[in-house]
């Protein structure tokens, strides 16, 4: 059994419990809240675009 | 008049290691199979290594695996005029003279026998890495027993990548061998490496009802801990990192893990086709070893499960082969691990996003 990934450039989505939305974070720390799976990948491919203060 | 190309691009990443076989498959006769559209000849020479080649006489085409074909010493001779090739895929000999045309030669494939797959390179052999292939330990592995099999599926193999990578459809397409309602109910955790190219999916149930699959096998029943932790190596390799424990039993600090069951379900998802796939899969346990019992229940509970998905997939892909280009689906928070499973796949076949579903 392995945990999670670990590299540099590691994208992470979390299904936040209790709720239907997704917290994405960047390999850079930011992060941005979203209500889907498409929504919450366009914003994290978008970097740095859209980055800097999450929410 | 004016001519109009229409270019069709291949779904199918090249540049790239596929299982194409258990090595168990390959023996001292000629074996065939299809892998990304090319017909392969394989065989394992006297000396025991793997070979594989063109499955087609440059003569004429005829399948070098078809009898009257045959395997002399570690020459393959063809069944229709007699040309023979060696293990390299040079021609040595062809019928009525002696001299042999300098072209007269079969595609050799890079060929790497581990973790007992044999995987081949399709794409340009000079691009051909080992150490890229990615790794499933367990399947040979002392401290681990494992059973395997092969399914043919007449579908896309993008669709068996939608379908693992979203475990949540086990509680309804699998109900009463691997399937209850905690797998769907359960938040995921998704996180995709951008340089590694890997995409792990993470649903942690913690008071999860026992299914048949594991109760039988590990004697566990009622509650239990059961963790599903996803590692997808685009294109081919699929792994399920499964435990199972009894409520409140969490590895120690150090690792260690001595009171759960680990249960590694690994997938070799392989194009045979555009439209066709080979799903090889794997069930490789640290526990009841050498247990033939359990085994047997294993393989034959797997299996079905697998053909359930079959089943399902091939449905599937006729109703998408006959829609037209563009229809529309939609994707919910289950689907945040596909989705980053298809954008991997698009951008190794330089296709864009990858977001939306692809014709092939």
């Amino acid at each position: 059994m392995t945990g999670g990934l670990t590299g540099r450039g590691v994208l992470r989505v979390v299904w936040l419990p209790g709720s239907d939305l997704l917290r994405g974070t960047c390999h850079c720390g930011a992060a941005h809240v979203a209500e889907g799976p498409v929504e919450v990948w366009e914003w994290l491919l978008a970097h740095p675009t859209g980055h800097g203060a999450g929410r | 008049m004016t001519g109009v190309t229409i270019v069709l691009m291949s779904s199918i990443p090249r540049d790239q290691w596929y299982v194409a076989a258990y090595g168990r498959e390959i023996g001292q006769e000629l074996f065939g199979r299809t892998v990304c559209g090319e017909p392969i000849l394989f065989w394992r020479t006297r000396a025991g290594t793997v070979t594989a080649v063109s499955d087609r006489c440059v003569h004429r085409r005829f399948p070098l695996s078809e009898a009257p074909s045959r395997l002399v010493d570690d020459q393959v001779l063809c069944g229709y005029h007699g040309f023979t090739y060696g293990a390299d895929g040079g021609c040595v000999a062809v019928p009525g003279q002696a001299r042999v045309p300098r072209t007269a030669r079969l595609r050799s494939y890079r060929v790497v026998e581990r973790d007992s797959f044999v995987w081949v390179w399709i794409g340009d052999p000079d691009a051909a890495d080992a150490s890229r292939v990615p790794r499933a330990p367990w399947l040979d592995a002392p401290g681990w027993t494992t059973v395997s099999g092969m399914e043919p599926l007449r579908a896309r193999f993008g669709l068996l990548v939608d379908n693992l990578l979203d475990l949540s459809h086990e509680t309804y397409l699998h109900g009463g061998y691997i399937g209850t309602p905690e797998v769907a109910a359960t938040p995921i955790t998704t996180e995709v490496d951008e340089e590694a190219g890997v995409v792990y999916v993470s649903r942690r149930m913690d008071d999860a009802e026992c299914p048949p699959f594991y109760a039988k096998s590990t004697g566990l029943s009622g509650r239990i801990m059961r963790w599903q932790d996803i590692e997808y190596t685009p294109p081919c390799l699929y792994k399920l990192h499964s435990r199972i424990a009894p409520p409140g039993v969490r590895p120690g600090a150090d690792g260690s893990d001595p009171d759960a069951f680990h249960v590694e379900v690994v997938y070799a998802i392989t194009p045979e086709t555009e439209h066709t796939t080979h799903d090889f899969w794997a069930v490789a346990r640290d526990f009841a070893l050498g247990d033939q019992g359990v085994s047997d229940f294993l393989a034959e509970q797997n299996r079905t499960v697998v053909l359930q998905d079959v089943a399902a997939l091939d449905v599937l892909e006729r109703v998408i082969a006959a829609e037209p280009a563009g229809c529309q689906e939609l994707s919910i928070n289950i689907d945040t691990g596909g989705l980053a499973a298809r954008r991997l796949l698009a951008r190794l076949t330089g296709q864009g996003s990858g977001a939306s579903r692809r014709r092939a």
